[in-house]
């Protein structure tokens, strides 16, 4: 057996530092990526159909893109804790149902009053999950793919097959549901104003960055004294009153609403989370990324009609979406992986 | 050559152990446990059956019950309707038992079955026989789970996501097939035999095939290495690889295998409704996953039995039954069958906490009295 | 140094039970301000009870934490970090999402308008705090991807940046190299004569000796002495912690190597070793010995296929062997007892019976069907052969004690009736009675004619038991000694990459290595000085002989 000298190696192999804005520069280009999509999307169809980009249109997009960053900013919140709100549908249905009902048998009632009372459906809801997730050990995906059903069919209980139509709703609330300032929906304001509060709570206080550090090392937080319970039922609670926020949002702008209000949006909202680079298993990941995913698939949404797609492909879109963006993610991860380390990955 | 690394060695250590430290504290080899150990075999079966047990009790009781309280439930035509109902949850939950028992999870199977069902009427507008579509959506499911194995084992992609993804997939390709028409003129020969009986008893064709079935998935999860394999690999798949299973190749199968039993389950499903349409099967891997789950399955992986999937099967669909019969609508129905799937981990769960609450509670006051064990 | 006031921190005949099994019972040790105190004893020994007490993971059943004689009530890791007491694990418990200053600042980060962080200031808090520690780490990058020494040492800026008063640190340096283990000791130097009690906790001795003060010695539970660590030799302190003299004998062999069995060609895996060709012959234990990280781990899992690789070839027998296929290797009649026994070696939830079978379920199964007897029956009787102690052999594997659990693991292996046996780690974590066990198994098993290649980190067991040791550094073979070669500074040498002549300054401490009194006494202030004279590897190398001496009694 041979000696092997190599001291120059020995000298320098020691794990070098790497760049260290690596992870955040691909973060940041995942969000550049999506607003390049969706220009490109935008012109390739206002190219071809000029009406994509009249004021109608804009605004159809901007509306059911308001209903879904409400509800991705909530599922950001639990995405980024290692967990997964599927309820969310359900929870809109049943609060636009609530919302509905109230003004409709009190048609007096003030907007406000009527967006609270769907906003505490929605907490309730959460506050169910989270209770389940954090006494009961159950983890997030059975809790919410459970009372996906559960509130859903609540939902039908209460409801009874009844369906509540825009002529039954004050006037006011429906033109609160489609009025503009300015040329921008009222209901945009509200989803740029969640937007920009939960952006601003997840990135700059303490309680925001221990829902990342909660999703980034579970084990480390229970151990660095982050209040783990009270935070996990906090993040469902605030996805919970989001979607009943957004359930109110969904009452507003159709006008009619029924038990199956919201249905499988818990698939299009996972799919904008993930598309926006909220990582699956928790601790990266902002609401802005989450909040162009959505804008994303709702624009897709759009233009697939236009372009003359067939608006079946619209489901199998958003579920190809979803494996591209969690494919991605891996891939990127491995590069990061590999660029940290230097010592290459575990990959068989 | 064998024998020489095999029998010497315990030879030597025999010979060795008097003058080794440990030999005092040595038991005598073999002799010692083995009686122990048959009689503890015995507690340690009542203490893991306790659940399945207690979920096929419950499955009895269930019925007995709704025998007697409810209306038209104990007749022969609901039995033949019970067990129609409960084919393509029980059929989808014996490979989903294999999935969830290696650690991971297949939310898209629903939507495989819709995919399956929506090919299955498309073909048959396009003119082919039944007999090269059945074995042709079967197939069709099989690629899809295989694209769902390839997704998990070689790009090594979370589960819940990948099928999550898979699942809006394959419906929505579901919807470009058939958009939301719907085929129904299926040859009578063959919906006749989905839902008829055997020589007119009450026993459903569909019965036959459904229990060899579990038989040969029960006997493969508990008798055959594949079994002790899934089991490993879900309990710890690092150790498993180091004990050289190929932990990747046998989930890629297993997700190949449950997308061909859920393309099946479209099959029989198209047949029984004579009805194939996109949206078939919708919200059905709700009820299969709170089936398996309920059978004692662990979510995360590496323990249940199909004994127990079974009776969560049986008690599920009973349940749902009766309270279809009590007039409780479809819809409300999800109700129920949510809040088993979170009570049947839950509960476990509370189970376990108390009890282990207890015993801390139990040995607190003596904490001086038992020895130390070593290592511990 | 040595300080008779009142302690900072006192433990005061705490009790912790699990169950009816009792951790700790009646222990009372004090920590003075700026003092490093030892804490040593066997596994199982409660230190990491202890520890987990001080962290407020676990409370006291009797007994208090007094801290400047004020009982302490730590109901939450958050109480132990609002009392002044920061903690260091093994594995480091950060946060791989988050930037490196978040991590440090993540309990109180530093506030700005309306109560936001201030980031910026939190960037330049860590950055302070990394001049004061005197390393380069930067502060804005992820804390994923840091090498687990770099962890540490970003666990050390928390505790300064949260003012700790007490740093525990429960085996810090088990997966560190040597040059990590000394910078990390720099700095909890300087933490310490800046007033802060250290609790150190480490099975090696020189480690102990190079950091700390005063000893604690703890066996089954119970409190054994409290001592200024002057004046203590490292086997009064074995013969505490074992309750017994110490003799480790290894077993005596004659050798007489068969034919090659496994050869090993120009084996590369990138990123983690390359070049590595070496034979080991029928009825030989080979070593492979070197420090944590230089691949040797690897080596093995790559020869059973575990592990890819790319580059070289295994042959046993004179046929070559498939890449990347543990079926293929267990075929040729190749075994691995890996090196992580709880996560790699063994199913913690199943049975005993299913854990030893697991391998050849396969094979035991008749007409492809496995109904429980015939695993039963070998699990019997191998676990009876490798004398294991078990309640039931349907008991879970989790519920054996570690020594036990390395039987288990031996067991399974062996079944397979391998002629190529790799041992990565053999002894790990067991007790010593165990241990003598397991090194009279391999060398009955070599002498049995099974070729045997051993992964080691303790110089004892790779002198005593090896016909030959391979070193390996920085993924490569570097030495092939053999048995007359091979001795503890020829070992060393090797694995850190020193000549002789260019580490004469150690000799003289790798000198009183020979009597393990000697190193134990040397006084901390020498030890600093000397550590200080001698840079960068050169300290390393100083430290690393010593560990030699260390690892005889690391349990």
């Amino acid at each position: 057996m041979t000696t092997v000298e190599d001291s120059v190696r020995t000298m320098t192999a020691p794990a070098g530092s790497p760049r260290p804005s690596a992870l955040e520069r691909v973060l940041r280009a995942r969000e550049i990526s999506i607003v390049l999509a969706i220009a490109l999307l935008v012109l390739v169809t206002a190219v071809g159909h000029p009406s994509f980009v009249k004021s109608q249109s804009i605004r159809d997009i901007l509306l059911g893109t308001a209903i879904m960053v409400v509800l991705a900013v909530g599922q950001t919140i639990v995405v980024v804790t290692r967990n997964i709100d599927l309820s969310v549908g359900s929870v809109l249905g049943l609060a636009a149902f609530a919302a509905g009902t109230l003004l409709m048998d009190h048609p007096g009632t003030p907007i406000i009053i009527a967006v609270l009372v769907g906003m505490a459906v929605g907490a309730g809801c959460g506050l169910v999950n989270g209770l389940l997730v954090r006494f009961g050990d159950v983890p997030a995906l059975v809790v919410t793919l459970g009372t996906l059903y559960v509130y859903r069919g609540v939902a039908y209980l209460w409801a009874g097959g009844q369906q509540i139509n825009a002529d039954e709703l004050p006037d006011g609330f429906l033109s609160f549901g489609t009025s503009t300032i300015l040329g921008v929906p009222y209901l945009a304001l509200i989803a740029v104003a969640v937007l920009v509060a939960a952006g601003i709570v997840l990135r700059s206080y303490p309680a925001g960055r221990q829902l990342y550090a909660l999703g980034s090392s579970p084990d480390g937080a229970r151990l660095a004294g982050i209040p783990i319970g009270r935070r996990t039922l906090a993040a469902f609670l605030a996805s919970g009153t989001l979607a009943g926020l957004a359930g109110v949002l969904f009452a507003a702008r159709f006008g009619t609403v029924d038990a199956a209000a919201g249905t499988g949006y818990e698939l299009n909202v996972v799919a904008a989370v993930v598309v926006g680079g909220v990582a699956i298993f928790g601790g990266s990941g902002t609401v802005w990324g989450a909040a162009l995913g959505a804008l994303l698939l709702t624009t897709i949404g759009s233009a697939l009609p236009v372009l003359g797609v067939d608006q079946f492909w619209q489901q199998a879109i958003v579920g190809a979406l979803i494996l591209l963006a969690i494919g991605i993610d891996r891939l990127i991860a491995a590069r990061v992986a590999a660029a940290l380390k230097k010592r290459g990955s575990h990959v068989r | 050559m064998s024998a020489d690394g095999n029998r010497p060695a315990g030879t030597r250590l025999a010979g060795a152990n008097p003058a080794g430290i440990a030999a005092g504290a040595a038991l005598p080899p073999g002799g010692d446990a083995r009686p122990r150990g048959a009689a503890g075999r015995g507690a340690r079966l009542g203490r893991l059956a306790s659940w399945d047990l207690g979920v096929v009790v419950l499955a009895v009781l269930t019925i007995v019950v709704a025998s007697g309280t409810v209306e038209n439930f104990s007749t022969s035509r609901n039995f033949t309707f019970l067990v129609l109902d409960l084919l393509p949850i029980a059929l989808i939950a014996l490979p989903m038992t294999f999935v969830i028992v290696t650690g991971e999870i297949d939310l898209s199977v629903a939507s495989t079955l819709g995919l399956s069902s929506a090919t299955m009427g498309y073909l048959w507008n396009q003119g082919l026989t039944i007999e090269t579509i059945i074995p042709l959506c079967v197939v069709l499911g099989a690629v899809l789970g295989a694209v769902n194995g390839l997704f998990v084992t070689v790009f090594r992609l979370p589960s819940l996501a990948v099928t999550i993804g898979t699942m809006a997939l394959f419906r929505g390709l579901a919807l470009v097939v058939l958009g939301d028409t719907a085929v129904a003129d299926f040859p009578a020969r063959y919906t006749d035999w989905v839902t008829g009986t055997i020589g007119g008893s009450a026993v459903p064709n569909v019965l036959i095939p459904l229990a060899v079935l579990a038989a040969l998935f029960g006997v493969v999860l508990h008798a055959t290495p594949v079994g002790r394999w899934s089991f490993a690999a879900g309990a710890s798949e690092h150790a498993a690889r180091f004990a050289g299973i190929r932990v990747g190749r046998l989930k890629f199968w297993l997700y190949v295998v449950t997308g061909a039993v859920a393309g099946l389950a479209g099959v029989l499903w198209t047949l029984r409704y004579s009805s194939a349409r996109a949206d078939n099967g919708a919200g059905l891997e709700l009820a299969v996953v709170a089936a398996v789950l309920l059978g004692g399955v662990s979510i995360f992986g590496g323990r249940g039995t199909l004994p127990g999937v079974v009776g969560g099967v049986v008690l599920l669909a009973a349940l749902q039954n009766a309270l279809r019969l009590s007039d409780v609508s479809n819809e409300s129905l999800n109700v129920v069958t949510g809040a088993l799937l979170v009570v049947s981990v839950l509960v476990p769960n509370l189970i376990r906490r108390t009890r282990s609450a207890f015993a801390r509670t139990r040995h607190r006051p003596a904490p001086l009295s038992p020895p130390p064990l070593p290592g511990s | 140094m040595s300080a008779e006031h009142a302690p900072l921190l006192a433990v005061r005949d705490v009790s912790k039970s699990f169950g009816a099994v009792a951790a700790v019972r009646d222990v009372s040790f004090p920590l003075y301000a700026g003092e490093a105190h030892a804490l040593v004893g066997e596994n199982g020994a409660g230190k990491s009870t202890i520890v987990k007490m001080l962290a407020g993971v676990h409370r006291p059943d009797t007994g208090a934490i007094e801290l400047d004689g004020v009982p302490l009530d730590l109901r939450s890791p958050a109480d132990a970090r609002a009392a002044g007491i920061a903690v260091i694990y093994q594995e480091p418990t950060l946060f791989p999402d988050l930037s490196v200053a978040e991590n440090i600042a993540m309990a109180n980060p530093p506030r700005g308008r309306l109560r936001t962080i201030d980031r910026g200031r939190q960037l330049r808090d860590a950055e302070a705090l990394f001049r004061r520690l005197g390393v380069m780490i930067d502060p804005a990058r992820p804390a994923r991807g840091l090498s687990i020494a770099d962890q540490q040492v970003v666990e050390i800026a928390k505790a300064l940046s949260a003012d700790a008063r007490v740093l525990v640190m429960d085996e810090p340096t088990a997966a560190l190299s040597a040059v990590e283990v000394e910078r990390l000791f720099t700095v909890a130097r300087s933490l310490r004569d800046r007033g802060a009690a250290i609790l150190f906790i480490s099975h090696r001795f020189d480690e102990i000796t190079s950091l700390c003060q005063r000893v604690t010695v703890m066996r089954d539970g119970r409190h054994v002495s409290t001592d200024p660590l002057a004046g203590l030799t490292v086997d009064d302190l074995v013969r505490r912690m074992v309750g017994r003299d110490l003799s480790t004998l290894y077993p005596e062999r004659t050798t007489t190597p068969g034919d090659v069995v496994l050869e090993v060609d120009g084996l590369r895996r990138d990123g983690f070793f390359r070049d590595v060709s070496f034979q080991v012959r029928a009825g030989e234990i080979v070593a492979l010995a070197g420090l944590v990280g230089s691949g040797r781990s690897e080596v093995a899992q790559a020869i059973f296929g575990v592990d890819p690789r790319d580059a070289g070839t295994v042959r046993v027998h004179g046929r070559p062997l498939r890449a990347g296929s543990p079926r293929a290797a267990m075929a040729a009649g190749l075994a691995l007892v890996p090196e992580d026994r709880r996560l790699q070696g063994l199913v913690m939830d199943a049975s005993i019976s299913r854990n030893v079978t697991l391998p050849r379920s396969g094979t035991l199964a008749r007409l492809g069907l496995l109904f429980g007897g015939s695993e039963r029956r070998a699990a019997a009787e191998w676990t009876a052969r490798l004398q294991t102690k078990y309640g039931r052999l349907a008991d879970a594997v989790s519920t054996l004690s570690g020594g036990n659990q390395q039987k288990v693991v031996l067991a399974k292996w062996l079944s397979t009736l391998p002629r190529v046996l790799m041992v990565d780690e053999p002894t790990r974590g067991i007790d010593i009675g165990t241990k003598a066990e397991v090194h009279r198994l391999m060398s009955g098993l070599a002498e049995d004619g099974v070729a045997v290649l051993m992964v080691s980190s303790e110089l004892p067991e790779v002198l005593g038991l090896a016909d030959r040791v391979l070193v390996m550094r920085e993924g490569r073979l570097v030495a092939e000694l053999d048995r007359a070669q091979a001795t503890e500074e020829s070992v060393m040498f090797a694995a850190v990459g020193q000549t002789r002549a260019a580490s004469a300054q150690s000799a003289a401490s790798s000198g009183s290595d020979d009597s393990p009194a000697g190193s134990a006494r040397t006084a901390d202030k020498d030890r600093n000085a000397s550590a200080d004279r001698s840079a960068g590897t050169n300290a390393g190398t100083d430290r690393k002989t010593g560990a030699g001496a260390g690892v005889e009694v690391a349990l």
